[in-house]
């Protein structure tokens, strides 16, 4: 796990590793929908880092950290849903 | 990895997902705000502003071999998770040599995919040991 981010007022948020800054993305509506297609079987994963809550810490993951290792990652609607 | 913040993230293994699993949860919380990570990945509804239940296993090699996702009603099934990450894992062990037929788990026989078996599956592998 990388380096532990400060914890301040802003809500932190990740993004993909070597994209575009989020602003460039907003110039135009194509790009989001550029990435969309990215993912297939047998193909590289997206590398990303994002912010992180681990057993009372508040730290930082980056996918191509774990390489090396099998991965498993999940995503979900949201926090306090049911399922 | 969700939408939710990190705070948020904290507050629900603390009081909720820690009463269900001792210690609470044991892997890193995700947080995706904007949903940048999750469309990427193809699980991000942009009306709902949410992600769907993607689930990627991703190899040593940082490459994808297997996703599925879930509309956000339909909760997993974690042992067939671990299931077909045994598999990837005894394939990659096996350099490609090894394939595991349909309802392989650990123990069960694997296949050795090669001109001899071409045509001759049905006699080494029978539907019935698909259950099970």
């Amino acid at each position: 796990m990388a380096e532990k981010p400060k914890v301040g007022c802003a809500r932190p948020t990740g993004g993909l590793v070597g994209q575009p800054e989020a602003r460039q993305e907003q110039q135009t509506s194509q790009p989001t929908k550029e990435v969309r297609t990215m993912i297939q079987v047998g193909k590289p994963a997206p590398d990303f880092a994002a912010p992180a809550y681990h057993k009372g810490e508040f730290t930082s993951v980056k996918l191509s950290d774990h390489l090396g290792k099998w991965v498993v990652l999940c995503f979900y609607p949201g926090d306090f849903t049911f399922v | 990895m969700s939408v939710d913040s990190v705070f948020v993230h904290k507050m629900w293994n603390d009081h909720e997902l820690s009463k269900m699993v001792k210690g609470g949860v044991p892997f890193p919380m995700l947080s995706d705000g904007g949903g940048k990570v999750g469309t990427a990945y193809g699980v991000y509804d942009e009306g709902a502003g949410v992600e769907n239940r993607g689930r990627f296993i991703i190899d040593p090699d940082g490459v994808i071999q297997a996703f599925e996702v879930l509309t956000p009603p339909v909760g997993r099934h974690v042992s067939e998770t671990l299931r077909q990450i045994q598999a990837y894992q005894l394939v990659r062990k096996s350099k490609g040599t090894e394939a595991t037929p349909s309802g392989w788990k650990p123990g069960k026989m694997t296949l050795k995919p090669g001109p001899e078996l071409v045509g001759r599956v049905w006699e080494v592998w029978k539907t019935s040991m698909e259950a099970d």
